[in-house]
């Protein structure tokens, strides 16, 4: 007889630990949206982006986080680790994406706590779409989670990253990505800028570059604030970790950007 | 009709005991302890099977006898602490109810079973210095019976417990730099193979519940990290 505490799952996966002893404890978004819960009324986030540069992966994100028109956080975090290796950037229903990108984290902990070992990049990309797909009552009905999953490949040593559509389907992208409603015009952003063999410096600019440039065009889309002090995120994940870069050398970057966008001002006077 | 063939509790409990216990008597000894800053876990283990294992942020787990027992009480406690940390918050999870949970489970199956689990555990945690009220560490040992017990500064389970515990007793100080805790730990773990002394680098296995580390405060010590530290 095998000893219990009175479950009876036996696998190394979370979700299905809770799928199957804990049923109370695991969301379910569809039925919310079935009771009658407008998707619009929850908080969406904007603008993330993922690309490779010379030593991984870069991994970014606003801030805002919007309700229908309104703006709903100004300091959300959409980019999250789900372990010392990878991270997931989340765009559209803020609260089913957080608690998903929470679900992902805990799951890839507990597969390595109770195998003695990590999942490798690939398994982990391909539990996370398993995870959307579960999902795919709730998106059917608007309460859509299309995340973005990077992380640095310790066996292949190199940075990878992929999208997901709201069915599960994963691709993997070879140099950059951005989703979210201003996903398009980071993406074009990016598609000008991206450099694979970029250094961090070259590459933050890249990320802020391509967020300011989403911030210009999608009004959902944070950008940096400046007068608030609020910065994007942008995380580096190499094979040394996850490493966030700090505030003041975004705020640095952003003003140069600024600078070149300014427009001239005709006898010292601004037009 | 044929009458049962009586035999009373106390003479079923006693065979069961006795039985566990010659089975836990046969594998290695583990002990755990105390330093300056975290905890130790040490076991003797020449095999690449884990005695020793990661429960969650701040607590560890450590098993003797049959492998395939204690793994699974191992994996029941990963299963534990990770569903109630998600249920209500990390800093929620503790070793204390984790130790009880294994109690009642054990001693069920003493109580019930035929054949009674031949193991003993220790479930560890490590303070945290940012949580007022969780800044003292915990060791805990739990029998094959489901007896459970807390202990101060050290712990040690096994065949060779209690003659470990009495060499630990006169020499263990609250304190101890890493180093020399584990040369401690080290030295009694060579007295519980006292037949043929040979515990090494190699065959030893520790890990640390490192108290300054921030989240998951688990860490496997590596054979050539284990040799610089035991030293010569």
């Amino acid at each position: 007889m095998p000893i219990s505490f009175g479950g009876r799952y036996q696998g190394s996966s979370f979700t299905e630990l809770l799928a199957s002893d804990h049923g109370g404890l695991l969301p379910d978004w569809a039925r919310l949206t079935q009771a009658g819960l407008h998707p619009e009324r929850i908080p969406h986030g904007t603008t993330v982006l993922a690309f490779k540069f010379s030593e991984g992966v870069i991994v970014a994100g606003d801030r805002l986080a919007t309700e229908g028109h309104r703006v709903a956080s100004r300091d959300i975090e959409k980019v999250l680790a789900t372990d010392d290796y990878s991270l997931v950037a989340i765009a559209g229903a803020a609260g089913p994406a957080i608690e998903m990108a929470r679900l992902m984290r805990i799951e890839l902990e507990h597969y390595e706590k109770i195998e003695g070992e990590p999942l490798e990049l690939d398994g982990k990309a391909n539990r996370l779409s398993q995870m959307i797909r579960a999902n795919l009552p709730a998106a059917m009905q608007g309460m859509v989670v299309v995340p973005l999953f990077a992380g640095y490949d310790r066996r292949r040593r190199q940075g990878r990253l992929w999208k997901f559509d709201v069915t599960g389907g994963r691709y993997e992208e070879t140099d950059y990505e951005a989703t979210g409603s201003g996903g398009l015009f980071a993406r074009e952003s990016l598609k000008k800028s991206h450099d694979p063999a970029a250094s961090r410096e070259a590459g933050l600019r890249s990320a802020i570059q391509a967020l300011a440039d989403a911030a210009d065009e999608d009004r959902a889309t944070g950008g940096v604030d400046l007068e608030r002090g609020i910065f994007p995120i942008v995380d580096f994940c190499t094979a040394g970790g996850i490493q966030r870069a700090p505030d003041a050398e975004i705020e640095r970057i952003y003003r140069e950007i600024l600078g070149t966008r300014r427009r001239p001002s005709a006898n010292g006077v601004r037009r | 009709m044929t009458m049962p063939f009586y035999v009373s509790p106390e003479q079923v409990m006693q065979d069961k005991a006795e039985y566990a216990r010659k089975g836990i008597g046969r594998g290695k000894s583990s002990v755990t302890l105390e330093y300056d800053s975290g905890l130790a876990l040490m076991a003797e283990n020449p095999s690449s099977l884990s005695k020793i294992g990661e429960i969650y942020d701040r607590i560890a787990f450590a098993g003797v006898g049959k492998f395939s027992e204690f793994d699974q009480l191992r994996k029941l406690g990963v299963r534990y602490a990770d569903t109630r940390g998600y249920a209500y918050s990390r800093d929620d999870v503790r070793a204390k109810a984790l130790a009880n949970a294994y109690s009642q489970a054990m001693g069920e199956v003493f109580t019930r079973e035929l054949k009674p689990l031949e193991v003993e555990v220790i479930v560890a945690e490590v303070g945290d210095d940012t949580l007022a009220g969780h800044e003292a560490n915990a060791i805990y040992r739990v029998q094959f019976d489901g007896s459970i017990s807390d202990h101060e500064g050290f712990c040690v389970i096994g065949g060779a417990a209690e003659e470990l515990g009495s060499l630990l007793r006169s020499e263990f100080r609250s304190g101890l730099p890493l180093r020399d805790a584990l040369r401690l730990g080290h030295r009694a773990l060579q007295r519980a193979a006292d037949r043929e002394p040979n515990v090494t680098p190699d065959n030893l296995e520790v890990c640390l519940l490192e108290r300054n580390r921030s989240g998951r405060k688990f860490r496997r010590l590596s054979t050539d990290t284990l040799r610089e530290l035991l030293g010569p």
